[in-house]
């Protein structure tokens, strides 16, 4: 039985197809591994067992009278919890929204409902997605299985150890900076980020509208396509929703997951490599690019001079956004509502200003400042501005690159996971591990990151980015599912095979 | 270049309404300061005749036909208030005691 839990979905969705397992075994495989690790892990802030399995239950009536609802009909998923689930709790990793039950589904859930997908659970997040490590979750922070003792990524670090711990074959992040690829890189898993607007938003607890885009957490690629098509595609909820037909991305990733990849041309970005890079994380991405080489792709070395300041211009842009949506939490309709100490008869103001101290954690408070600031007259022009002005430069770098390849490469993240604690009250620090993911986001163009191997220096794991031209997320499936391919075939089995087991929860 | 003072802090999370302690404020007003120092250098990377982008893919305008759709109940909507009179959002005091 426990096995289960160690199959790909799309493995699971032969062994429902071929009548090995159920779906209701397959899902009490799940919880049943949640129950035994996530006392350790602390991925999951919410788990529905009732609903996971009601939903399995119907998936098997389904397939014993001979229909399906999708390609994952069965397979069970976490969602983060910033993704409305109506009847389950949405906090966001936030005190202010601690308990709070939407009366809706986001577009995201709808759509995988419909498909059958049993929902394990809401997953542990940085507060209103606003980190790097989870550590900004105000219910505490998620392990990661290679490590405890170190973060799992974020902001999606509970999608990402869901999977690398086995809980859930799949999980559904949001990457506003690179919160699904950047977890993944150090989690040894996969995630992809969807060209902006190829996932509805509508249900999405915004941090930066303009930014925001939710993608699958997987262990495969062909899973994370699997997925990406149930969730995708246009949604009338979401006025930025593009109204086109996705692209062929399980196709992408069966043909690319033949290791061919002659022809392609692909640009290594050469301001998102070197300096500022772990030796490790470096060599296993040279390594994978060497791959590609001897696969029959032409490398070249491509120039975004723009991207140095992706960083600066990001952490404008976000938090004016940020500043902006998170104005809704005033403590009137929904939420936390505190009444300030000593004050008689206290003012609607007087309860906000109370409500916003102590449901906001510190990370929420320092970028809602900051995009107060940065939106004030007399700075606005300077750096909000400026902000969207380099943000087409940073566009302008991407199309020319894009005219020399038809994808760029890059280590994910500038290092593999780091101790919980290390960079905690240093936020400069902490935001410097999207450096390299922030670009596609400002851009809008589709990203995915795939386990490179791990890092000589401390044996964790590190991963290889992949960004394709708007509208082409077929090509990330290709060359992700290629990477993935020669180097499992290289390392003779999947990276996660080599993480530790984990001891089951005593607690 | 920026220089973000105590006291303006202050006046941000002022306006931002987020009471802060004054402790709060001894911590987050120095982090503050560090981080717009480094976000500082943009101000001069792109030139006058460059657009600016506020969304990542060109937008059109959406519109749908003009008919009812399904919404909340009142009950859903309700649901998640923390005070609740007479089927309606029970809030505190709107004005001053002098109004």
């Amino acid at each position: 039985m426990s096995d289960l839990t160690r199959r790909t979905a799309a493995e699971l969705v032969d062994a429902l197809a071929a009548g090995e397992t159920t779906s209701v075994e397959v899902t009490q495989a799940s919880l049943d591994r949640i129950a035994e690790v996530d006392g350790a892990v602390h991925a999951f802030l919410h788990v529905d067992a009732e609903g996971a399995l009601a939903a399995a239950r119907a998936a098997d009536e389904r397939r014993a009278s001979g229909t399906s609802a999708s390609a994952l009909d069965g397979v069970p998923i976490a969602v983060k919890d910033v993704l409305a689930t109506e009847g389950l709790p949405t906090t966001c990793g936030s005190r202010i929204l601690e308990g709070w039950v939407p009366p809706y589904d986001a577009t995201v859930v709808a759509r995988l409902r419909a498909a059958g997908l049993p929902i394990l659970g809401k997953t542990n997040m940085d507060e209103f997605a606003m980190g790097s490590s989870t550590e900004h979750s105000a219910y505490g922070p998620t392990h990661n299985p290679w490590d405890l003792d170190r973060i799992p990524g974020g902001s999606g670090g509970g999608s990402a150890a869901a999977v690398a711990a086995f809980e859930a074959p799949l999980a559904i992040g949001t990457d506003t900076g690179g919160s699904i690829r950047q977890p993944g890189a150090v989690t040894g898993t996969v995630g992809v980020k969807p060209t902006y607007g190829g996932v509805s938003r509508y249900g999405l607890v915004a941090l930066a509208n303009s930014l925001d885009q939710a993608g699958p957490v997987t262990r495969t690629v062909l899973d994370a396509a699997l997925l990406h098509e149930i969730i995708g595609g246009h949604d009338p909820l979401d006025s930025t929703s593009i109204d086109q037909p996705l692209p062929a991305l399980v196709e992408a990733a069966r043909q690319g997951a033949t290791g061919d990849v002659k022809g392609l041309r692909v640009g290594v970005v050469k301001e998102l490599t070197g300096e500022g890079y772990q030796a490790g994380v470096q060599q296993r991405f040279d390594e994978a690019v060497q791959l590609l080489v001897e696969a029959g792709a032409e490398v070249v070395e491509v120039s975004c001079p723009t991207f140095v300041h992706a960083l600066a211009t990001y952490y404008l842009i976000l938090p004016a956004e940020a500043s902006s949506n998170l104005a809704k939490f005033d403590a009137m309709r929904y939420g936390l509502r505190v009444l300030p100490e000593g004050v008689e008869a206290p003012s609607a103001e007087e309860v906000m200003r109370a409500t916003r101290d102590r449901g906001f954690g510190d990370e929420v408070k320092r970028r809602i400042i900051l995009g107060t600031y940065a939106l004030s007259s007399g700075y606005y022009d300077a750096y909000y501005g400026q902000a969207q002005k380099v943000r087409t430069l940073i566009s302008r770098d991407f199309a020319a690159a894009f005219e020399q390849a038809d994808v760029l490469v890059s280590p994910t993240a500038p290092t593999t996971a780091f101790k919980l604690g290390e960079k905690l009250d240093d936020p400069l620090a902490m935001y410097l591990n999207d450096l390299a993911t922030i670009p596609a986001n400002l851009a809008g163009v589709p990203g995915i990151s795939v386990p490179s191997g791990l890092a000589d220096e401390d044996g964790l794991p590190a991963g290889v980015q992949v960004l394709a031209p708007a509208l082409a997320d077929d090509r990330v499936y290709r060359v992700g599912a290629a990477l993935e391919t020669l180097l499992t075939d290289r390392w003779g089995g999947s990276l996660l095979a080599k993480a530790p087991a984990l001891e089951g929860a005593s607690a | 270049m920026p220089d973000i003072s105590r006291d303006e802090v202050s006046h941000l999370a002022d306006l931002a309404r987020i009471d802060l302690s004054d402790a709060e404020l001894d911590h987050l007003a120095p982090q503050l300061a560090v981080i717009l120092e480094s976000i500082a250098s943009i101000s001069a990377v792109a030139a006058d005749d460059v657009p600016p982008t506020s969304h990542a893919l060109p937008l059109t305008n959406v519109f749908r036909e003009d008919v009812a759709r399904p919404g909340l109940t009142a009950e859903q909507a309700l649901a998640g208030a923390p005070a609740v009179e007479e089927q309606r959002f029970m809030v505190p005091r709107i004005l001053g005691e002098e109004a």
